[in-house]
């Protein structure tokens, strides 16, 4: 069996990040394994610019973006097995890979990081009915065709959800000639970034149909076309607003869903709400020594603020290795009011170094309200927003101060009020 | 006056602008919270610009293509002449991240760059 200290699942710029800090925290042994022929994730097919403004202050490509954390690897000596498929984690943190150099890989962990990413939700998992013909694609598999096999999937067409990667792909196949003749939503806003309705729609003249679904999809062998119609606010279809568009493809940018078939092997407690490992302020899962960042921990808008708390991950890590206790009580923070989940769920008072991020979203869109955090009854903060939307991922910094003057506290809230 | 309404596409925060035109040129932009808004609020009425990114195909490379991108923005109405000289352009492997794929594209003064790697196979 081997046997290291931190053990990453996943090299994708999570796992990358992680591993560089948990290096940079005095940590030697460490393997990440990553199951493509490739480090960077899925920032290889990403080849648009808007990565990397928060971390490098600068716009990069998806490659270019995970290259820089590909070297950072490269430059400590990180260990990285590629094409190596973990099968199992217990409890106990042994893991179970298979590649085709080492056959069957045993591994002892003393601790590991949860890095898998996540996937699209498929074509099954949103019940459209209609013919099953070829030309139904995720959007991010179109992406890997294109950018990546360098082959176009098709030449009409229609793609279901506002996602940023259905945005971005909308763009992408008008570029390389296909056209593109709607983007269909089933929710009155779109879950993308505006910047991208923006540049990738607008720019382009392709319509955005919002509170529209696609209600059967026509074609024997391949596709050759799909009826899409107006939902009304309960996303109930409204009779007489359906609308036949031909098209020869239909790509589905209908969300993304963190991939822990891992970590429930490893009895790590899910969140109903993100998919996601319910974790603690250092990232920490309910498994002592398993922490979790990036995409399988909650879906994020930004590879920078995966950056950001996978770095945090790293440096959670290398402290569990060198032995740290978590001393004194855990306080849970609790959300209402259109406050859907916090990342993280729980934080040690003790543990806060300066500060700690608290991520979340929110479940529809919000005009001029404030975003109020409160210490059992004590508000501590009341920031006003004027706009808050599902799409973007919010932050509130609660500092070590606020915790040192409420020593006591038994319970955050973090939740939405009216002016 | 004219008054243009505009979503900044300079970062993900995208910040939605108002900008005052009189007679074709800008007099204020507002709702930026940075630098960047104020300046695609101006370049957006009076001469829009694009970061565009593609592929260009490879021979002999690990991938049959590799991701490019004009090192600035360039005009917005030659996007599709861009993608046009991309799609008549073959590289050699390997290709590396920065290489100029096409130098001073369409005499906008702006190079086309590799941004990730292609080795040989």
């Amino acid at each position: 069996m081997l046997e290291y200290d931190i053990v990453v699942i996943g090299g994708g710029p999570a796992g990358l990040a992680a591993a560089i800090k948990a290096k940079d925290s005095g940590i030697e042994s460490i393997l990440v394994l990553e199951r493509e022929v490739k480090l960077g994730g899925i920032l290889n097919q990403c080849i648009h610019n808007g990565f990397g403004l928060h971390t490098f202050k600068e716009e990069l490509t998806g490659p270019e973006y995970a290259q820089r954390f590909i070297d950072m690897v490269k430059e400590r000596n990180i260990s990285c097995k590629l094409n190596t498929m973990v099968l199992d984690i217990t409890k106990d943190k042994v893991i179970t890979a298979v590649n085709g150099d080492d056959g069957i890989l045993v591994i002892k962990a003393k601790a590991i990081i949860l890095a898998m990413g996540c996937r699209e939700r498929p074509r099954g998992a949103i019940n459209i009915p209609g013919s099953r013909s070829a030309g139904i694609y995720t959007a991010g598999t179109a992406q890997k065709f294109v950018n990546i096999d360098g082959y176009m999937p098709g030449r009409e067409v229609v793609i279901l959800g506002s996602g940023d990667i259905g945005l971005i792909m909308a763009r992408r196949m008008t570029l390389e000639g296909a056209k593109v003749k709607a983007v269909v939503e089933l929710m009155p806003y779109s879950s993308g970034l505006r910047r991208n309705i923006a540049q990738c729609l607008e720019d382009y003249n392709i319509p955005l149909k919002l509170s529209y679904t696609v209600i059967d999809i026509k074609g024997k062998e391949r596709v050759e076309g799909v009826t899409i119609a107006q939902v009304d606010k309960n996303r109930k279809v409204i009779k007489g607003t359906e609308e036949y568009i031909p098209c020869d493809t239909l790509l589905l940018s209908v969300g993304l869903l963190p991939e822990n078939e891992l970590s429930r092997k490893a009895s790590v407690e899910l969140s109903k709400i993100t998919g996601g490992p319910v974790v603690d302020d250092n990232l920490e899962t309910n498994v002592d020594g398993i922490f979790a960042c990036g995409n399988v921990l909650h879906v994020h808008d930004l590879v920078d603020f995966v950056t950001e708390e996978s770095y945090h991950a790293g440096e959670e890590a290398a402290l569990y290795v060198k032995g740290r206790i978590k001393e004194g009580k855990r306080v849970e923070i609790e959300v209402s009011n259109g406050v859907r989940y916090t990342v993280p769920k729980y934080v040690n008072p003790d543990n806060v170094d300066k500060l700690i991020n608290i991520r979340f979203r929110v479940d529809i869109t919000y005009k001029n309200v404030f975003v109020s955090v409160f210490f059992d009854q004590d508000l501590v903060m009341h920031i006003k927003k004027k706009v808050m939307a599902p799409g973007e991922m919010e932050t509130v910094k609660l500092t070590k101060s606020l915790f040192e003057s409420h020593k006591d506290v038994s319970k955050i809230l973090i939740t939405l009020e009216e002016e | 006056m004219e008054i243009r309404q505009l979503v900044c596409i300079g970062c993900p925060v995208g910040c939605s602008l108002k900008v005052e035109l009189q007679d074709g040129k800008v007099i204020k932009v507002t709702g930026n919270s940075c630098k960047i808004g104020e300046q695609y609020g101006t370049n957006e009425c009076t001469n829009p610009k694009r970061i565009v990114t593609s592929t260009v195909v490879v021979e002999g490379g690990e991938e049959r293509v590799v991701s490019v991108k004009t090192e600035n923005d360039i005009p917005k109405g030659k996007i599709f002449d861009i993608i046009e000289e991309l799609k008549k352009t073959k590289v050699k492997a390997p290709v590396n991240i920065g290489d100029i794929i096409i130098k001073d594209v369409l005499g906008t003064g702006v190079n086309i760059r590799a941004t990730k790697n292609n080795r040989k196979l």
